[in-house]
């Protein structure tokens, strides 16, 4: 097979001196301060976050423990809920792959420009990621009066003759909301699938076009993909997080809750839960939910990947 | 791109162009208007602009450069040293991604009131620079891109890890750490503290910004303004990152 014949060799090294105490010690000094600091800053407080989803908590008096309740009202008694999970996975199933595909599909177009166009093709499809919190801009863009850039395009072009309420509309908030998450998130992943392009050998390439690569087509398949593996898992990984996540973006724009409750997520709900109505433990008990549906999504996109890459 | 162009064209609309009907894109009849009153706004602050500039730069550019270092020097031995837990460290780094963010606040908090870092520097540069994101994709770049056989290469010729890493993997994965050079720069740069920092010299501009933002729709053009001032910096980190990229690009040549 081409893809066994280009892809880099895996096999771990055996012959280097291994194990002494003296050789390894700086190893041990380089990965340290990554390891404390992650400890102090995000494994404890993720495992108290853990801890707290079994207790009651409203931040005046201390935690009291409640066992499994708050999962208990979470799935058997809180109406909302379910319908946060069906947006959730909405927006995870149909932005999280289109993101992926968009940033590799983007950066592998992208690198075929000279370096000066590259350069300006990357800021554009960047741009939305690098300024941050400029979406509220696509408040003003479907504003539901007349006022709103989309409707006042659609009425001059004599499409529509009503303004349409846009972001109090359940039809037309997902796709909305679609579209805005796309554009704000696509960006980690398309430059680190930009980097990774970078670094594909282009002795590579010559040998494929000697040994009968004949396209484009072939060439992406048997060298770049192979290539880019990991890269690949990383964006992947990332639009899990960001697709599962969604929730600034819906709330800035259609509110909380939004109309029928077409765009609430479950990050929105947990939100809520924590800063509106203070019942943390309850809140920590979503986050702990969606940390075990996204971590399953996972596992299955890491095998979904390593049997495409073989 | 239309939303970019968008709020840098409204920062110099005049006041009457802002509430006409039907709304304009692009600006008429422009102005630095929204621009000049600015320092007029910020005349009410106890403590001059120029220090809020100074933090934000300061908190931005020391995170950012212990961000990569730390990031990468444990990117470095998560792919390459063999060790008991390897694996295990590794998936937690990847599962830590997972989970949000929004719960972490309180026990942090407390975890900062117990370290005595609130309303220090400390609380706005500790907590950014031991990043899960930048370790992973470092890892699965130096895992991708650096050939064992090149390490061991190096080994024979007497190097030591630290050299190794310095010299060797750092100038291959160069691409790679520009990018989270961008990604650390843009995330702190626009970070605004949860109730760790009171006093006013240590406040950034991203608090400022939320202060004039906070003015309705009579400052909606000097918000736009201070919005558009917000976003220099970061392109900035972007062009230089950016087109190191690619000049990376055209000097790395690793044989197998």
């Amino acid at each position: 097979m081409l893809a066994n014949k280009y892809s880099r060799p895996k096999s771990r090294r055996k012959n280097a001196p291994e194990g002494s105490f003296r050789e390894q010690l700086p190893m041990f000094v380089m990965i340290s301060p990554f390891v404390l600091f992650f400890l102090i800053f995000t494994v404890i407080p993720i495992i108290s976050s853990i801890c707290l989803s079994f207790t009651s908590y409203d931040m005046i008096s201390s935690p009291s423990f409640v066992g499994l309740d708050n999962y208990r009202r979470l799935i058997t008694s809180d109406a909302v809920f379910p319908v946060t999970v069906k947006n959730t996975v909405v927006f995870a199933v149909v932005a999280g792959p289109l993101g992926f595909l968009l940033a590799f599909v983007l950066a592998w177009l992208v690198n075929e420009f000279t370096a000066k166009k590259r350069a300006l093709l990357s800021f554009m499809f960047y741009a939305p990621a690098l300024v941050g919190n400029t979406y509220f801009i696509w408040q003003v863009a479907f504003s539901g009066d007349s006022y709103g850039y989309i409707n006042s395009l659609l009425l001059s072009l004599g499409i529509i003759t009503e303004p349409i309420v846009w972001l109090k509309n359940a039809t037309y908030l997902m796709p909305i909301i679609i579209v805005v998450q796309l554009w704000q998130s696509m960006g980690v992943s398309f430059l680190a699938n930009i980097s990774g392009l970078q670094n594909v050998s282009r002795d590579l390439y010559e040998a494929g076009a000697i040994d009968g690569i004949r396209n484009r087509w072939q060439e992406l398949r048997y060298i770049t993909l192979p290539s880019m593996s990991n890269m690949l898992l990383f964006s992947a990984v990332m639009q899990i997080q960001s697709s599962f996540s969604v929730s600034l973006i819906a709330i800035t724009l259609a509110g909380y809750p939004s109309k029928s409750n077409a765009v609430d997520t479950i990050v929105s709900l947990m939100q809520d839960m924590a800063t509106v109505r203070y019942e943390l433990g309850y809140a920590s008990a979503i986050a702990v939910v969606l940390f075990i549906m996204m971590v399953t999504t996972r596992l299955i996109v890491g095998k979904a990947l390593s049997t495409v890459q073989k | 791109m239309l939303p970019l162009i968008y709020a840098v064209c409204t920062s110099f609309k005049p006041l009457d162009e802002l509430l006409i009907f039907p709304p304009r894109f692009f600006v008429r009849r422009p102005t630095l208007g929204n621009y000049l009153i600015l320092p007029d706004l910020m005349s009410s602050l106890k403590v001059p602009l120029s220090r809020y500039i100074f933090n934000s730069l300061f908190i931005s550019a020391v995170s950012t450069f212990f961000y990569i270092l730390i990031a990468t020097m444990a990117a470095f031995v998560l792919s390459k040293a063999k060790f008991k837990g390897r694996n295990l460290l590794f998936w937690v780094v990847q599962f830590s991604l997972m989970f949000n963010a929004y719960t972490l606040g309180i026990p942090r908090y407390l975890i900062f009131s117990k370290m005595h870092i609130i309303d220090t520097y400390w609380v706005s540069i500790l907590p950014h620079i031991a990043s899960t994101l930048g370790v992973f994709l470092a890892k699965q770049y130096i895992e991708g891109y650096i050939p064992n056989a090149l390490l061991e290469a190096a080994k024979i010729d007497g190097a030591s890890h630290y050299r190794v890493f310095w010299s060797i993997v750092m100038p291959v994965i160069k691409p790679a750490w520009l990018t989270l050079m961008l990604f650390a720069f843009r995330d702190i740069w626009a970070e605004v503290p949860n109730g760790t920092i009171f006093s006013e010299q240590l406040k950034t501009l991203p608090q400022i910004v939320t202060q004039i933002t906070a003015g309705g729709t009579a400052r909606a053009g000097s918000s736009m303004a201070v919005t558009v001032i917000m976003m220099i910096p970061p392109i900035i980190v972007f062009l230089i990152s950016q087109s190191n990229v690619v000049e990376a690009m055209s000097s790395a040549g690793i044989k197998e």
